[in-house]
């Protein structure tokens, strides 16, 4: 019975397989011989109605087409259009036109006429608009082309009349694109009278299609993008736009009024129904003030975006969109700014507000009120209080920037700004701080500004809080009381919030720096010293002691005369901190002691120079390496590592360069010491156990080799080639090492194939580097490919293995600028004795805080791996939102970290670390017709390797087994 | 022309007076009540409007064909149960959801104090307030509702109050827009108003703060919360009292933002009653808050509060810091009162009055300074507690009135609901400033604003496509000349092609051709003649098709010239020219031309 099936089973499989083959056979067949165009004509033929063909050609669109067959398909595609009768067909092909002129390598002159050809027959609007596309594709390829440019925009022209707003919308845009640029040149080219692009496209900002209005006004745009300068008249034109029904209209004409403000900015505009005449960028800055009470969200947006960037206005125009004159029943009042103003100055302290207090003042005379001034008046106060906070953010960067480049308005936004520390939007908040921050250079804070800006020290948020540290390290402030109320704000704070001290600490660092003066008389109050009474020691772990010290040391280092006021412990404490926290106690002057650290600066700022010198020596030294003795090449490698590791560890300008070279140095050295091997002489058999330590070098020199590329910011392309190099020759070895110690040659097919494809890759990529790898490595492989590709695998071994002997060592050029990528955990600390507990199967969060440094976009290569005890190990992609970027190259990364686990009987430590993940093939380019095409290219996000970088921290955990 | 008729009612209505809203408009026919307020001042029939002015015999229903609420303020609704119940409404009344939904509630606790504390006969019952809410239909935001075949309605938000819209009428084309009260800036629970470009005939608007430019609200808000943190701090007591809807809402949030933000753990109490339903509603309402509220209520819905408990009497004897609010907000009687007898003699409390307070009471007298206060038995309270003030109004300022009246663009204004002293400032201010008519009628005063209906006339596609093809460039504001049949038929109008317009109506093409006889002094042939004047037009006309036909006439376009030989003189040739109608400026062109006579040829 089973003989009999098996048999039954066997018959039907040899049908089925015979099948198969024939049917494999002709679509091999088919796929291979014919050309790309040849199997699209096929297709179009076969198609039957137009959905079929369309199915067709949105089949072809999903593959790339190369440069040299481009024009056949052309001919094939052009060719079905003129006998499609069905317009969705022909759109789509008139957009595969487009696509495909876009294709690199291929110069689409050629296919001009034909579209042109084609336009002039079209009827339908879509495929016309889209056709319009298409001779724009062709025209941005070819810029220098004055003629064909020519042409385009004649053609253009000619469809403006078109009905449909589609077909106008594409012609202004070609207009724009490829209006030509130089009046002269257009000159030259005869035949074709010079067009007035500007001209043109200006006559269709009024027309009735608020779609083509917007294209006009774009188009105009791009004009100016392109260089070409627009003229004055147009300004005119805008600002007849600016009062349009629709809001991309008008959103369109705010920034045309601001581009022309740019461009004119000393022009002379008449003030309608007036004798009056100001500066253009006055009128604009007024025009686009008044667009921030527009009633569209958006163009608000775009108007209080555009007013950060009108430097050139006049100062008491800006000074006006700070300005709202209040009134009450027809009476002048004060704002409550000014009331806290004239309290501060007549040296009252706040009384609080009676009812009245506000009182309205002086009569107003009616007919001088103004309430819809044309001008730039309170711009700033209706953008700051504006409904949505995408209006505020706009309107604090705007002021931001405006702060930044005169003096007098900083002074005068400043109230504002702190206004805006209470938005209900903690983004506002966060902008509006930072804001501060840029701008405290130009300005001092009020006893009453800094009331409110300490205020918001008590914020729950963290983001808040360190930013508000970061300005109050740069702030000034005018008064002793200032500082002092500074200090008890950051000190409750600090009790409220304890995690923030090192923050605080460093505020108070600068805090003092700034204000030596100002520290001064407080000092014996705040180290309650007496004159005549010894006072309790304070207790030395206390932070908010260590807190007021860091202030009072930091004041102390341009204040001679402060250290008098020290008592005893207080040098004691001195001294400890200066060990402990050096980074936050300046060496000071103090009497009576040895001036041990200050001795000890001049000298290292002299040295700086030798010790670059001493870098340089020490790498040229290695250059010498060709010329020794193994043993001799060892001792020098060995060295030259030591000496670089302890110079990065002195000098810290220089520790990337240093890590950077001494790893290579290092790579190189493991690849001296595996090819000293005694394995290499003797019969393989034998030493299958000593391989060991060549394998290991391998592997450690792919390791490192990834570390070099991944790790380091600022590695340039010629450092690359290096690396993969040094990376190639590691593959090498252990492609060497795998045919001496396996047996059978079938594994070692297969990583030969791969190790000759690895070859290929490097060579393609780095094509043009090549010429600076004379005597390498992969020059000898390069020279004997022909023979490689052809030889057995035992022979390739063979001859791997002498060139990897005789290869020349690659000098490695260093970069201008490296540093090497670094992270620290600051959170979880790792000493906690108190396990983390929690219910064994459910999950508990984890907060993770981290500083990173150097890291190149960090939201995509950093992660988080926790291993557990059992060897079981978890990678975490932490969310792009929890990357915060507070100075250049420093990235911080603030996130949770969800653990579970099954239960255990005993808490356990679980370790945290960070990763940084990489991926070589991230860096070759894409195909630009893969990116209009529909595929979505994913390989971005996968990950070749990790390499950590932080210290692991230990997490004390303790999973519970459940309770039932 | 159509007229458009504004009318606030005598006595009760929104004239040159704050507080009170009722107005009759009569647009194209129709008649729409808006507002139905009452006032809180009267307790006799001046309370309510004078319904019986409106028709002065006949029933309401016949005369009014909507009545619209634009808010839940008793001074805009508060005369509903009473109009629809009382005197007899049965049509529409139209408001929005949230309105519809807290409307009773005000309405029930109302007539709670008219009718059972002070014992007031001949007032609504509950079950009239019912009844009347059975009447109403609610509306979305910007939804169009179609009230009759002619007139529709739209509302618009109007920031002020949970639910508060501004409301567009519309007949055929002309238009009303009416704000009721509205707030231009946002607040810490509802945002702004907003209104597009409708260009209105007519916009009727609040003028409460017509001569009110008003300071930044921030400021206000910080003040008030560092008032109340620093009280806090201190281990003091806050006291604020409140109306139960509206601003109470919105102190609420600032408090407990300002709680969440900072980690405060002191409590805060809410008086409850009437506040918790409102509240409730709050929660409900989301779509109509402010950006902050909305975006984050997937979260957390803002008006669930974390800090803010319900207040118990007993709690106001508690040691230690707390916030209270307490109802009613002027101090004048209620929890309010009870709360501040106990905590007024400690310096270290605070009473926070967040809104304007009545002459008379106690609001009033520790506002403007009073420290000594006669209470009822003649026991005297001494006040050592802080006494703060802070405004919190939503209504639009000058500036925000003037703002609405320029996104709106409507061809003239009318002030309502505000002082005239106050509205003659700013009616003189949007005249000049605007260039807009404005209006400030007294109450029972009518306004007739005479409109010019624009007439709607249908045209078909081809004959646009085609007479649009001919212009070259695009003038969107220029009128152009078009040519084309107007057919009026069943009270519609459409212009057609004039092929069109014959099939339709049955009638046959006549043809009109004008003829004319040239003169001309020659001596030759006519075949000659044909060819001369056919080589002479096609030198001067050259844009047009001249033809030389074969049985010797000559065509320019249609137009046709024959040359014949009349016989009494042969001396003369007589061109006979022939056109349409159509072609009427081209053909007198040629006659005019032929008649100088043809250039000498050369021979």
């Amino acid at each position: 019975m089973a003989a009999h099936l098996k048999k039954r089973v066997y018959e039907e499989f040899t049908k089925v397989v015979q099948q198969q083959q024939e049917e494999i056979a002709t679509k091999k067949l088919r796929l291979t011989k014919p050309s790309k165009s040849a199997a699209l004509h096929i297709d179009l033929c076969k198609a039957t109605s137009p959905a079929d063909a369309l199915q067709y050609l949105l089949q072809f669109a999903r593959k790339p087409v190369e440069a040299e067959s481009v024009e056949g398909v052309v001919r094939i595609l052009l060719e079905h259009y003129y006998k499609e009768n069905d317009p969705s067909v022909r759109l789509k092909i008139a957009s595969l036109l487009g696509l495909l002129s876009k294709t690199a390598g291929f110069s689409p002159d050629c296919i001009m006429d034909d579209a042109i050809n084609i336009l002039q027959n079209e009827k339908s609007h879509q495929v016309l608009a889209q056709l319009l596309d298409t001779l724009l594709a062709i025209g941005t390829k070819l810029p220098e082309n004055q003629a064909i440019q020519m042409r385009l925009v004649d053609v253009a022209c000619k469809h403006l009349t078109d009905t449909s707003h589609g077909v106008r919308n594409k012609c202004l845009q070609l207009l724009g694109n490829l209006g030509s640029l130089e009046k002269s040149v257009t000159k030259d080219a005869e035949g074709l009278a010079a067009r007035d692009v500007q001209k043109i496209i200006g006559d269709y900002f009024s027309d009735q299609d608020p779609r083509v209005r917007t294209a006009a006004i774009k188009a105009m745009l791009q004009l100016h993008e392109r260089g070409l300068k627009l003229h004055q008249t147009i300004y005119n034109q805008a600002c007849k736009l600016l009062s349009d029904d629709y809001e991309q209209v008008r959103s369109a004409a705010v920034q045309l009024i601001w581009v022309v403000s740019q461009l004119y900015p000393e022009s002379i505009v008449p003030i309608p129904s007036s004798n009056e005449e100001i500066r253009l960028v006055d009128d604009a800055f007024g025009k686009i003030c008044h667009m921030v009470s527009d009633g569209s969200w958006v163009v608000r947006v775009q108007a209080a975006k555009l007013l950060g960037s009108m430097e050139q206005v006049s100062s008491h125009f800006l000074e006006q969109t700070l300005d709202k004159k209040l009134m009450s029943d027809l009476r002048r009042k004060r704002t409550a700014h000014e009331r806290a103003k004239e309290l501060y100055s007549s040296g009252e302290f706040s009384s609080g507000r009676k009812w009245g207090d506000d009182a309205p003042k002086e009569e107003v005379d009616t007919g001088a009120v103004n309430l819809i001034e044309s001008g730039a008046c309170g711009a700033f106060v209706h953008g700051l209080e504006d409904e949505m906070y995408e209006v505020r953010i706009a309107a604090v960067e705007a002021l931001c920037m405006l702060a930044q480049s005169s003096p007098s308005f900083a002074e005068k936004c400043l109230d504002f700004l702190v206004d805006m520390f209470n938005d209900e939007i903690e983004e506002v908040r966060l902008q509006s701080i930072h804001t501060m921050r840029k701008i405290s250079n130009n300005i001092t804070l009020r006893e009453d500004q800094l009331d409110t800006v300490l205020a918001v020290l008590e914020d729950s948020s963290r983001d808040i809080r360190e930013a508000l540290h970061e300005l109050l390290c740069c702030t000034n402030v005018s008064t002793k009381e200032g500082i002092h109320l500074a200090l008890v704000e950051l000190l409750k704070n600090l009790t409220k919030y304890p995690t923030d001290r090192d923050s605080i600490w460093k505020c108070l660092k600068f805090l003092g720096s700034r204000h030596p003066t100002l520290v001064l008389p407080l000092v014996p109050e705040l180290l309650s010293t007496h004159p005549f009474f010894d006072t309790a020691e304070p207790d030395m772990d206390d932070p908010a002691y260590i807190a007021v010290l860091v202030l009072i040391f930091n004041a102390a280092k341009t204040c001679p005369t402060m250290p008098a006021l020290f008592s005893d412990h207080t040098f004691r404490h001195y001294a400890y901190l200066r060990d402990s926290l050096s980074h936050l106690v300046p060496a000071l002057r103090l009497p009576g002691r040895k001036l041990v650290s200050s001795a000890v600066s001049p000298s290292i700022i002299s040295q700086e120079d030798p010790s670059q010198q001493f870098l340089q020596q020490s790498l040229e030294r290695v250059y010498s390496l060709q010329h020794l003795d193994p043993q001799g090449a060892q001792e020098l490698l060995e060295f030259t590592i030591r000496d670089l590791q302890r110079l990065g560890e002195l000098q810290s300008e220089l520790a990337g360069v240093a890590d950077f070279s001494a790893t290579y140095l290092r790579c190189q050295l493991l690849l001296i010491k595996a090819l000293q091997e005694k394995l290499w002489n003797v019969a393989a058999p034998l030493y299958l156990k000593q391989s060991d330590l060549a394998s290991a070098a391998a592997k450690q020199i792919m390791e490192e080799t990834y570390k070099m590329e991944f790790m380091y910011s600022g590695v340039e392309n010629k450092q690359v080639v290096i690396i993969h190099h040094m990376r190639l020759q590691a593959k090498a070895l252990q492609l060497i090492v795998t045919a001496r110690t396996t047996r059978g040659l079938d594994p070692l097919f297969g990583m030969c194939e791969k190790f000759l494809q690895e070859v290929d890759f490097f060579q393609r990529y780095f094509i043009a580097d090549l010429p600076h790898l004379q005597d390498s490595f992969v020059d000898k492989l390069l020279d004997l490919m022909p023979r490689l590709m052809t030889s057995k695998p035992a022979e390739v071994v063979k001859i791997l293995q002498t060139m990897l002997r005789q290869s020349a060592f690659l000098h490695l050029p260093l970069p201008e600028q490296i540093h090497k990528a670094s992270a620290t955990i600051i959170e979880p600390a790792g000493e906690s004795d108190n396990p983390l507990r929690f219910t064994s199967g459910l999950v508990v969060a984890l907060d993770v805080d981290a500083t990173l440094e150097h890291v190149q976009d960090p939201q995509n290569t950093v992660k988080v791996q926790v291993l557990y005890p059992d060897g079981q190990a978890q990678m975490i992609h932490p969310k792009p939102a929890d990357f915060r970027n507070p100075g250049p190259g420093r990235h911080r990364l603030i996130t949770q970290v969800y653990l579970s686990h099954t239960a255990w009987t005993e808490a356990c430590q679980v370790e945290v670390r960070l990763l940084l993940a990489y991926n070589s093939s991230a860096r070759i380019p894409k195909c630009p017709w893969m990116e209009g095409g529909e595929v979505s290219p994913q390989v971005e996000t996968s990950i070749e390797g990790t390499i950590p970088f932080s210290k692991p921290v230990k997490v004390y955990i303790m999973p519970k087994p459940a309770r039932r | 022309a159509a007229l458009l008729r504004v009318q606030p009612q005598p006595r009760l209505g929104a004239g040159q007076d704050v507080g009170r809203s009722c107005i009759l408009v009569s647009i194209a026919g129709k008649n729409v009540m808006l507002d139905c307020g009452m006032h809180m001042g009267f307790n006799d029939d001046r309370r309510f409007p004078d319904f019986s002015y409106i028709t002065q015999n006949g029933r309401l229903t016949d005369f009014l064909d909507c009545v619209i609420i634009s808010h839940f303020h008793l001074d805009h609704c508060g005369a509903l149960p009473y109009f629809s119940e009382m005197v007899g409404y049965d049509g529409p009344i139209y408001m929005t959801h949230p309105t519809q939904a807290i409307c009773p509630i005000l309405l029930e606790d109302y007539r709670k104090i008219a009718v059972d504390k002070k014992g007031e006969a001949n007032f609504f019952t509950s079950q009239m307030i019912k009844d009347c809410m059975k009447k109403v239909v609610a509306v979305h935001l910007h939804q169009t509702v179609q009230v009759d075949d002619e007139l529709e309605i739209k509302a618009y938000y109007a920031g002020h109050v949970l639910g508060a819209a501004m409301f567009q009428i519309k007949v055929g084309s002309e238009s009303v827009v009416y704000t009721g009260d509205y707030n231009m800036t946002p607040d810490r629970h509802l945002g702004a108003a907003w209104i597009d470009k409708c260009r209105p005939n007519l916009l009727i608007t609040e003028s409460t703060y017509a001569t009110t430019i008003r300071d930044s609200k921030r400021c206000r808000e910080r003040d008030f919360l560092k008032k109340v943190h620093e009280t806090v701090e201190r281990g003091g007591k806050v006291l604020i009292p409140v109306f139960a809807l509206g601003r109470a809402q919105e102190l609420c949030i600032l408090l407990e933002t300002f709680w969440e933000r900072m980690n405060l753990k002191v409590p805060i109490y809410f008086s409850t009653g009437l506040t918790e339903k409102a509240n409730h509603y709050y929660k409900l309402f989301i779509p109509w808050t402010n950006q902050k509220i909305r975006k984050t209520f997937v979260q957390r819905n803002m008006f669930e509060f974390k800090h803010i408990k319900a207040f118990d009497r007993a709690f106001a004897d508690n040691p230690g810091p707390m916030v209270v609010f307490a109802t009613p907000g002027m101090l004048h009687a209620g929890q309010s009162l009870q709360i501040f007898r106990k905590w007024a003699g400690n310096e270290k409390n605070m009473v926070i009055m967040p809104g304007y307070c009545v002459q008379g009471t106690v609001g009033h007298k520790i506002l403007s300074g009073q420290r000594k206060l006669e209470m009822e038995g003649r026991q005297v309270l001494e006040v050592k507690m802080q006494v703060e003030y802070m405004s919190f109004s939503a209504h639009a300022d000058a500036k925000g009135i003037m703002q609405l009246v320029g996104q709106a663009e409507p061809e003239s204004v009318l002030l309502v609901h505000g002082e005239a002293k106050k509205m003659e400032f700013l009616k003189q201010k949007i005249e000049q400033e605007l260039r807009v008519s404005c209006y400030m009628p007294a109450n029972g005063e009518t306004v007739t604003l005479p409109t010019s209906p624009s007439i709607p006339v249908g045209i078909s596609l081809g004959l646009l496509k085609r007479e649009m093809a001919q212009g070259l460039l695009p003038e969107a504001k220029k009128p152009r000349l078009l040519h084309g049949t107007l057919i009026m038929k069943d009270s519609n109008f459409r212009l057609v092609s004039s092929e069109q317009a014959l099939k339709e109506l049955g009638l046959a093409e006549h043809q009109l051709r004008f003829t004319c006889r040239v003169h001309l002094h020659d001596t030759r042939k006519e075949q000659e003649m044909a060819l001369r004047v056919y080589s002479h037009l096609k030198s001067v006309l050259k844009d047009h098709c001249v033809q030389h036909l074969p049985d010797g006439s000559v065509t320019v376009e249609s137009i046709l010239i024959q040359a014949a030989a009349p016989s009494e003189d042969p001396g003369t040739k007589v061109l006979l020219v022939s056109w349409t109608y159509q072609d009427e400026e081209l053909g007198s062109f040629l006659t005019s031309l032929l008649k100088k006579g043809l250039p000498q040829a050369p021979s």
